[in-house]
């Protein structure tokens, strides 16, 4: 097991060299040479045209998918209210269901929900625990309950979303059930032949993009960030099945306790929801200057955004920070002011549907995945389009 | 107190470029450092030391370069490291680095808290904390942003999560995955970089772990790469031109004409 090169195969020509995402690959006596810390990534394989880069994995055990048939999506709610990434993905799980010739089935644990709106929203089952112990999302009693779901219908996938309550529990799941989660999806897929799910992945902040399969546990799972599918039109005539899962309070127990919960009131900002967002980066020079974009942002009727560089710098709190660690956002407008657009910031941002770059840089990477751009000093820019937009 | 803080040596890709002429990673230069979210994980751990008394042991799995990111924690105010590194590790994803992380946090003896940052800087997760959890068979409260209160028995602790933060009690031993907000990392002491400097790091393989080596690295994995990519963008921006003035109009006309304004 592991990676080595074909020395009668490569010619030294180092075209993987530049490939690999950590500089282990070298041309030593005109061969390639992998240091010490392969990862086994395969990103060195296919730039090498002569096929020199062999990277070997036992074969795994038989396919494990037998019997599990069916696409879930984890139904996230709070206080009886479900959060828009349900709905976002079980559009998507049907498109994929639908490719597999399978249901969807929405699990949803909490108290009062509408189940009715999940089938309209493409479920075929919904299988509702409806209890009060669950709508403030106890993380025990979820993983437990939905490992125990799992292992009486045997999905083919899951997917859920990849919030604060998702990237706590779902790994638990996927390491109780012995099986692959991969995190962050920003596309599905399947392969029909092998009734596999391809799983694609931003990684090293957004460099590189990674298809990753889960080929011998099931289910095969996968967390997907908010706002990254669309939510479909909900249709009220399709027809779907609700089976009531009932809660066994004696034999599921948590052993972490919620003690007090304080709204963020002040600091919510709302950016998973808004229809414009106007953004401010390490141009803005100095914290008083987001006064500027909070005016503008006013005018429009937006949320404020803000690339890393302010957070770090402590001008804004990191509730408002947009990108690969921060919110992914995919608003009507984005307008970014003096943000240069690291990959890591576009990451979260470049599904927005118009994206506006103001910046004085025309070499600034905002520019690639922005629809309109103006060359132009953000300072003398954005007061003109507070005065215009004013006196409409 | 015994506390156990889990690192990632990661490749500081904060500043990585793509040549635009071969799409290729630009890395030159670029030093391994410990993943950032870490540090705050490190820094909690000798915190808690302070208060409390007992150890910090760190632990990370890695190639044996990981062993000088050890010692910077050492530096930093860890008593022990240890580096858990064979050739068979390569390539685990989430589900095998939790599990050898697992074994190696039990043959370490008897522990009060486990403490892992929110997430890596290059894979990007946030999935080995909560799987580790589960491995140990102990409770998780993940995105810490403040201990607020600890006891030989339990833990309050303050956490993120959408809609604000909750206070989340657990007895020990627990797992917490830490964010930045919970601390401000120190700087290395001088007494601590004297003593990274002759600390002896244990390195265990799979056999010296005592590890299923059906469970670890790309053997143990579920999950597989099949395909790497670097994702294409191409400038499309209608960029304004003339007197700015001009280009401001011209983007308000378009903003309308698409009934934004």
């Amino acid at each position: 097991m592991g990676i080595r090169i074909d020395l009668d195969k490569c010619t030294g020509c180092g075209a993987c060299i530049s490939s690999c995402p950590f500089g282990l690959l070298e041309i030593k006596d005109d061969k390639a040479l992998v240091k010490e810390g392969c990862t086994l990534c395969g990103a060195c394989q296919s730039p090498c045209a002569f096929e020199a880069i062999i990277i070997e994995a036992p074969a795994k055990t038989a396919a494990a998918d037998a019997g599990h048939r069916g696409v879930w999506v984890f139904v996230e709610q709070r206080d009886g209210k479900v959060k828009n990434v349900a709905y976002e993905l079980l559009a998507e799980g049907r498109k994929l269901a639908d490719s597999l010739k399978t249901e969807v089935g929405a699990v949803c644990f909490g108290h009062g929900i509408d189940g009715a709106s999940l089938i309209a929203h493409g479920a075929d089952k919904v299988y509702l625990v409806d209890s009060p112990d669950f709508v403030s999302n106890p993380e025990d009693l979820c993983t437990t309950q939905f490992v125990n779901l799992v292992r009486q219908y045997k999905p083919e996938i899951v997917l859920a979303g990849a919030t604060p309550l998702g990237r706590a529990f779902i790994p638990r799941v996927a390491a109780i059930l012995k099986t692959g989660l991969t995190a962050d999806c920003t596309g599905l897929d399947i392969d029909l032949e092998k009734r596999l799910l391809l799983q694609t992945r931003p990684t090293f902040g957004g460099n590189i993009m990674a298809t990753i399969i889960c080929q011998s546990g099931r289910p095969q799972m996968s967390t997907v960030r908010p706002r990254v599918f669309k939510k479909g039109v909900p249709d009220k005539t399709r027809q779907g099945q609700i089976i009531k899962v009932d809660f066994d309070k004696a034999r599921i127990t948590s052993r972490t306790k919620l003690l007090s919960f304080v709204e963020d009131v002040s600091e919510r900002v709302k950016l998973d929801e808004a229809d414009i967002i106007v953004s401010g980066g390490r141009g803005l020079g100095k914290p008083e200057n987001f006064a500027l974009l909070k005016e503008l942002a006013g005018v429009l009727g937006a949320a404020l955004g803000s690339s890393r560089p302010p957070v770090d710098e402590g001008w804004i709190p990191y509730s408002h920070q947009v990108g690969q660690t921060g919110k992914t956002v995919c608003p009507k407008l984005y307008i970014a002011c003096g943000i240069s657009g690291s990959v890591q910031h576009l990451a979260g941002m470049q599904t927005s549907e118009i994206i506006v770059a103001i910046n004085d840089d025309p070499n600034a990477p905002i520019f690639e995945v922005a629809t309109y751009g103006i060359v132009g000093d953000l300072f003398k820019v954005v007061p003109m389009l507070i005065d215009k937009l004013k006196n409409r | 107190m015994n506390v156990v803080v889990c690192l990632k040596q990661v490749p500081g890709t904060t500043d990585v470029k793509i040549d635009p002429q071969t799409n290729n990673l630009i890395r030159s230069g670029i030093p391994n450092i410990i993943n950032p979210f870490d540090t705050y994980a490190l820094e909690e751990g000798v915190r808690i030391k302070d208060r409390c008394g007992g150890k910090v042991t760190v632990t990370s799995m890695g190639p044996p370069q990981a062993e000088q990111m050890l010692r910077e924690a050492i530096s930093l105010g860890a008593d022990e490291a240890v580096l858990l590194s064979d050739r068979e590790f390569a390539g685990a994803d989430t589900w095998a680095t939790a599990y050898t992380l697992a074994v190696a946090i039990k043959k370490l003896g008897q522990f009060d808290i486990v403490i892992c940052g929110r997430q890596t800087l290059d894979g990007d997760t946030g999935q080995v904390g909560p799987e580790l959890a589960e491995m140990l068979d102990i409770p998780l409260v993940a995105y810490v942003s403040k201990i607020e209160e600890l006891t030989a028995q339990r833990i309050q602790a303050r956490r993120m999560i959408d809609e604000g933060h909750e206070v989340i009690e657990s007895p020990l031993p627990v797992v917490i995955t830490v964010t930045k907000e919970i601390n401000v990392p120190r700087l290395p002491s001088l007494r601590g970089i004297a003593r990274s400097q002759s600390a002896v790091i244990p390195v265990w393989n799979t056999q010296q772990l005592g590890a299923d080596p059906s469970k670890v690295g790309l053997t143990g994995s579920f999950t597989k790469v099949v395909k790497i990519f670097f994702p294409q963008r191409v400038c499309q921006a209608e960029v304004f031109e003339g007197e700015l003035e001009a280009q401001v109009d011209r983007l308000l006309d378009r903003l309308k004409s698409a009934g934004l304004i």
